[in-house]
């Protein structure tokens, strides 16, 4: 699946740019790739992971030998038919790829840097070079602290789902799943079918939220549907779905023993008197997913705040960036799932072929994409405002919780620099304190860190601003200087450790 | 109804092998990165924070969030969500930054 089509194969030159690079093997990257190379492109495929699928399609090694993977997936067969498609393609697809800078050169094509291996610390990094850039890079899950959510057994709700549908294991016996969002319904019926007990889903906001979009719910049938079969699932297993709630404490020593779970008000302040405990050993949270959009905000990318308080990159009709020569797809222009994601892929994969080939796209199929892709994003749109964290969330947190995991600032210290030091942004907190200056470069803290700072002013969305996506040996950037860039044309792809 | 993960997705995986963990023996399947494998034996941190000494585990599950970091085979910063188990891996509590003997 991942080998190269070798030079003599593809009569490619090997120091020749490729006609379009994508980063990201997910449901955008895979459609946008495979449409590419099928409308005649040479197309690189980079991604961090050993496997395509992204993280929505995350499956088992083939080691593990799964015999029905598709038991762990919704529209599984979507994700098995780009996979073949990507198999009998030229696509030269890189795994083990974790992309930490695109850069113009003065030619106008693109640098893609990567470091390479399972963890990005295998010895050669790669430069690849490329006509266009499709950026694919999905999201990652957005956190709000609240008391004991450091204790280990505590993990994100897309963690526990990627650990699931990757190596087969669950986080404890009985599992709370806890925050905000449609995520937390699909890991809580993922869990209770690989037989974990599932006490509650505790959802701070209230599914009503959709009922106020009736026209945008009845042209999206496709996701009342997933919402059912998952809703069916719970009520199989008896999972309680609890609305309006939030998990406000986490309770044991060095693992979880039990949470306290709260009534919430409409503003996701917990109400008074209303915690009861649930013993429980792990805690599965997350409150939505945030676009990753680094590689492009370093770019000078125009963003666009999304309804729950996040950033996604601006786009034009055909899934153009501001910066010329720069697709985006999938997430990355805001979270709206694998369908959006392949439908959007496939329409930059046709953007980018006509205007290498300086013809216009197949405007039928162009046009039908585009139809679908609408729709689905006003979906997208009525998702994201229903499950936006309310302006109390931040009463449920102690002096003493720690906001900033990496740097272990605590919301006492964050408040500290508001009240007392004048922070009025997280880049000034930032300063005062280390929150969001650790190895996770802010991606955890960055949304509570936000909000603190505002400190009940409406919060401006994190920046996203992180120069390198990823972290980089010293040594890799002194390479640069050197061999590397003289050498300038692509390297050759290169099989990759899985 | 299914009861594992493993029954769920009909798993026949290549045989078991170990690793250890602190020195303690755990098994693990091919194909599970180093956290799977921890998750798998009921070990959910495998790492004390720099400033506090809490211990930490796997959290975001993707290599966003790098709580997982563990030292593997000496080599420490190692993101156990990410690297994959090898038969004979040692993986060790990593405390701190993982490069006390640095400390000056």
């Amino acid at each position: 699946m991942t080998a190269s089509p070798s030079e003599a194969e593809t009569g490619r030159d090997p120091r020749a740019p490729y006609d379009l690079a994508v980063v990201g093997a997910g449901s955008a990257g895979l459609a946008g790739a495979v449409t590419a190379a099928e409308l005649g492109l040479s197309v690189a495929l980079l991604d961090s992971s050993p496997q395509s699928g992204g993280q929505f399609y995350r499956h088992p090694a083939p080691a593990l030998g799964a015999v029905r993977p598709e038991a762990l997936h919704h529209a599984w067969s979507a994700f098995s038919g780009l996979r073949r498609r990507l198999a009998e393609s030229t696509v030269d697809h890189l795994s083990g790829h974790h992309v930490w800078s695109t850069v113009r050169e003065a030619d106008g094509t693109w640098s893609v840097h990567a470091v390479t291996g399972a963890d990005g610390t295998a010895e050669a990094p790669a430069l690849i070079r490329a006509r266009t850039l499709l950026l694919a890079t999905g999201a990652y899950e957005r956190q709000l602290p609240f008391p004991g959510w450091t204790l280990p057994g505590v993990v994100g709700a897309g963690g526990a789902q990627a650990m699931l549908k990757s190596g087969l294991v669950l986080p404890g016996r009985r599992v709370v799943v806890a925050g905000s969002g449609p995520l937390l319904l699909a890991v809580a019926s993922s869990l209770a079918a690989a037989g974990a007990r599932v006490p509650a889903v505790v959802e701070a906001a209230g599914y009503l939220r959709y009922a106020r979009s009736p026209r945008v719910l009845a042209a999206n049938p496709a996701k009342a549907a997933e919402a059912l079969v998952h809703g069916a699932a719970l009520l199989r297993h008896r999972v309680r779905v609890l609305p309006r709630s939030a998990v406000t404490e986490v309770h044991g020593t060095d693992r979880v023993e039990a949470v306290t779970i709260s009534r919430l008000d409409a503003d996701w302040r917990p109400v008074r008197g209303t915690g009861r405990r649930i013993v429980c050993d792990a805690l599965a949270v997350g409150h939505g997913l945030v676009p990753q959009i680094e590689l492009a905000t370093a770019l000078g990318c125009d963003t666009r705040p999304l309804p729950d308080g996040t950033l996604g990159l601006a786009l034009d009709d055909l899934q153009e960036t501001s910066v010329p020569g720069l697709w985006a797809a999938g997430e990355t222009g805001g979270v709206g799932g694998a369908e959006l994601a392949r439908t959007e892929g496939e329409l930059a994969g046709r953007a980018v072929a006509a205007r290498l080939k300086g013809r216009r796209a197949d405007a039928g199929r162009v046009g039908e994409l585009r139809r679908r892709r609408d729709r689905m994003r006003v979906f997208a749109d009525v998702m994201s405002a229903a499950h936006a964290p309310g302006p109390g969330w931040s009463a449920w947190l102690e002096d003493d919780t720690d906001v900033c995991r990496c740097e272990e600032v605590t919301a006492g210290r964050v408040r500290e620099a508001v009240a007392d030091l004048g922070a009025r942004d997280a880049r000034t907190v930032k300063l005062l304190t280390r929150a969001g200056m650790g190895w996770c470069q802010g991606r955890m803290c960055g949304s509570a860190v936000a909000c603190l700072a505002a400190d009940g002013r409406t919060a401006e969305p994190p920046a996203e601003r992180r120069p390198f996506a990823v972290p980089v040996p010293l040594a890799t950037l002194a390479a640069l200087g050197g061999a590397e860039t003289e050498a300038a044309g692509a390297t050759a792809p290169r099989p990759c450790t899985p | 109804m299914a009861r594992t993960p493993a029954d769920l997705v009909g798993a026949q995986p290549d045989p078991p092998f170990e690793i250890t963990f602190d020195g303690r023996r755990v098994t693990a399947l091919p194909g599970q990165t180093v956290a799977a494998a921890l998750w798998g034996a009921g070990i959910l941190a495998w790492r004390t924070t720099r400033e506090g000494g809490r211990p930490r585990g796997a959290f975001c599950g993707i290599g966003q969030c790098y709580d997982c970091l563990a030292t593997v085979n000496g080599e420490p910063n190692r993101r156990a969500c990410l690297v994959p188990a090898r038969p004979g891996d040692a993986i060790t509590t990593q405390e701190g930054h993982g490069h006390d003997r640095l400390t000056v």
